[in-house]
């Protein structure tokens, strides 16, 4: 520790802070609070920089009916509760598993590790073919366990729909065509966050003490109750930290969406029915009319709202049930 | 064919696991029984308890592996599924039943994306479609440039808050963990005005640096990092008259070497995978980085035909990802594990 008079101190450290607050103050803080400005300037320009007035109009034009915002916090709240659980789990077995073996354990790791280390768009576009509707290989497989061909991506052939939904004024959300290329991001999703879930589940539990184990074993504990009793609570802060960040990641899928369905996010005609609230934001952002950009500033304050509220109910719940 | 090939190998490297537990649990049983011969009884049951565990065991290990190779071959099969289709003849990828592996190898789609004359006499707009060495340049400038600015500013910053005592030092660490929850959505409207409008950083490199110069998670990785050396390096370094930046290059920063090589390969990939703020501020087809010239190279007008030409592309921004994580694979492994320990 650099000892001396504080105030000596002070200015010594603010010197090495000096190019992170900065940045910090030009790149986060300031942007920040503009964020919030904007979203309340209504017919905001953000070329002349012209406003009409203060007040709610921005939140009000993207939860109006009809309005592509709806439907894009549909898609990613059904994104966020698919993913997330699916994702844990299967890591968490993964992970179980890896552990339990000791030949090729390393070989698995490294596998299992691969999807971390590439580029979310390439491996989009890879997606994108595997399930294309003629010659992908998930239809090649489908039609020779005796399945039919399925439209994944809506692709060349006309959207099938099924008549009128509530839920969606242009009648893109919950239809067969959806669900089908919901599943393909499901899929893509889950295949890209596997790894590093793993990889953290699986350090974790090789640094629980093996002592535990070995109680149990003489108290002939069943695997399951190993499982749920000593693995699980052990390796909670993990699993609460994992969850936090999904959740995060999950609300902010953007890339993905655009990796497989191009960057109208669609796989029906013009409807951008896999759109997210990312997307949303920035289609807002990138639109020709100048007056969008507070449309935008609002959904990124939904978004950060929405985030908050999560973290913060996480943040509740783990302190009643992780054990530290 | 080559699924089937894997399941056989999967299916031979677990029998002969088995097979191997097998007889170590034999001799164990062996052994048990010559260390107690006067036992039968004991020695009796004793078979009967390793026979049952046995197959209790083999059972377990047979879903243990059989799951793992099942997922292991769904994480490998997109990789596989795009060399392959990289690999096939045009006419091939248009076959109504597609072929696992391809009958003809054609370079073609590989040469395409690889040899710009080639592409050149290939396409008709009189310009290339996919420029890959244009854009990997773009994306090396920006990364490295990032890189090394990222690393001064995180060594100085973890320098300050883990062996500086100053008066608010906690208060703006915590703002600045805080800071790491607030998704980048909230800040990038006021930075795209702040950039494009003010500073006029639109197809600019600095344009898609600057803003990236700062990285809150590895200040905070790095400050773990200096917390553990011992506070008496430190003394002994002012009894000898060591400066505090001495004491920061010599000592502290070669301690760290570990971090600040995984902080490196990170960021590096980082800007590799960087999408949404490299497209809002270019648009320059010479400007864009890698992964904005592949997304847009291959949508528009030709859609989803050409595929094994897609698929080159693909493997080519690939494949210096996979070159490096072969190489570098601890480092990347250590850092992002480390990320879930908390400390």
């Amino acid at each position: 520790m650099v000892e001396g008079k504080k105030s000596i101190n002070f200015l010594k450290a603010m010197l090495y802070l000096l190019p992170a607050l900065v940045l910090m103050a030009i790149f986060t803080f300031y942007p920040l609070i503009d964020t919030f400005i904007i979203s309340f300037k209504e017919q905001y320009d953000n070329v002349t920089g012209a406003y009409s007035s203060i007040g709610f109009e921005n939140y009000q034009r993207i939860f109006s009916a009809g309005n592509q915002f709806v439907l894009c916090l549909c898609n990613t709240m059904v994104i966020v509760f698919a993913s997330v659980p699916v994702s844990i789990l299967l890591s968490l077995l993964i992970a179980v598993a890896l552990n339990s073996i000791k030949p090729l354990q390393r070989f698995f790791q490294t596998v299992f590790f691969l999807p971390y280390v590439t580029n979310t768009i390439a491996i989009g576009m890879v997606f994108s073919i595997v399930f294309e509707s003629h010659q992908g290989l998930a239809n090649t497989i489908i039609t020779s366990l005796g399945g039919s061909n399925v439209n994944w991506l809506g692709g060349n052939i006309q959207g099938v729909t099924l008549g009128n939904n509530l839920f969606n004024p242009d009648n893109a959300l919950f239809t067969p065509q959806w669900f089908t290329s919901m599943i393909v991001l499901m899929v893509y999703i889950i295949w890209n966050s596997l790894p590093f879930k793993i990889l953290i589940l699986l350090s974790a539990l090789q640094s629980i003490d093996k002592q535990y184990y070995q109680a149990a074993q003489i108290d002939g504990t069943s695997k399951f109750r190993i499982f749920s009793r000593i693995t699980v609570p052990l390796l909670s802060p993990q699993i609460f930290y994992l969850l936090i960040t999904s959740f995060i990641g999950a609300f902010k899928e953007y890339t993905s969406v655009v990796a497989i369905f191009g960057e109208g996010a669609q796989s029906v005609g013009h409807r951008h029915n896999m759109a997210t609230v990312v997307w949303y934001i920035y289609d807002k952002i990138g639109s020709s009319d100048a007056t969008e950009m507070g449309l935008a500033a609002a959904g990124a304050v939904v978004l950060f709202a929405i985030i908050m509220f999560f973290t913060a109910i996480n943040g509740y719940v783990g302190k009643k049930r992780v054990h530290y | 064919m080559l699924l089937a090939i894997i399941i056989i190998t999967a299916i031979i490297i677990i029998a002969l696991l088995i097979s191997k537990l097998i007889v170590t649990k034999k001799e164990q049983a062996f052994e048990n029984a010559r260390r107690c011969p006067e036992n039968k009884y004991y020695v009796e049951n004793a078979d009967e308890i390793i026979r049952r565990e046995k197959t209790l065991k083999t059972i377990r290990y047979i879903v243990c592996y059989t799951f793992l190779v099942l997922l292991a071959i769904f994480m490998l099969v997109p990789f596989y599924w795009m060399i392959v289709t990289a690999l096939k003849t045009e006419a091939e990828i248009e076959l109504v039943k597609p072929t696992l592996f391809p009958k003809v190898i054609t370079w073609s789609n590989f040469r395409y994306i690889l040899d710009a004359k080639y592409q050149m006499s290939l396409t008709t707009s009189g310009k290339l479609q996919f420029d890959l060495f244009r854009l990997m340049y773009n994306t090396l400038v920006v990364g490295v440039f990032s890189t090394i600015g990222t690393l001064v500013t995180t060594v100085m910053a973890a320098f300050a808050f883990s062996r500086i005592k100053f008066p608010g030092r906690e208060i703006i660490f915590t703002i600045f963990l805080a800071t790491m929850m607030i998704p980048g959505e909230m800040m990038i409207i006021p930075n795209y005005i702040v950039v494009v409008k003010y500073l006029h950083g639109e197809n600019t490199y600095w344009a898609m640096i600057v803003p990236f110069l700062i990285s809150v998670y590895y200040i905070y990785l790095l400050r773990q990092n200096f917390r553990q050396i011992p506070d008496e390096l430190y003394y002994a370094a002012k009894v000898d008259g060591t400066s505090n930046l001495k004491y920061l290059f010599k000592i502290m920063i070669p301690i760290a070497m570990p971090t600040l090589i995984t902080i490196s390969i990170l960021k590096l990939m980082g800007s590799w995978n960087a999408y949404v703020w490299p497209m809002m501020i270019t648009s320059r087809d010479d400007m864009r980085l890698i992964s904005n010239g592949l997304r847009q190279s291959f949508t528009d007008s030709e859609g989803r035909s050409h595929q094994g030409r897609q698929m080159a592309a693909a493997a080519a921004v690939l494949a210096p990802l996979l070159i490096v994580f072969v190489c570098l694979r601890k480092y990347i492994m250590r850092g992002v594990s480390r990320s879930g320990i908390k400390g």
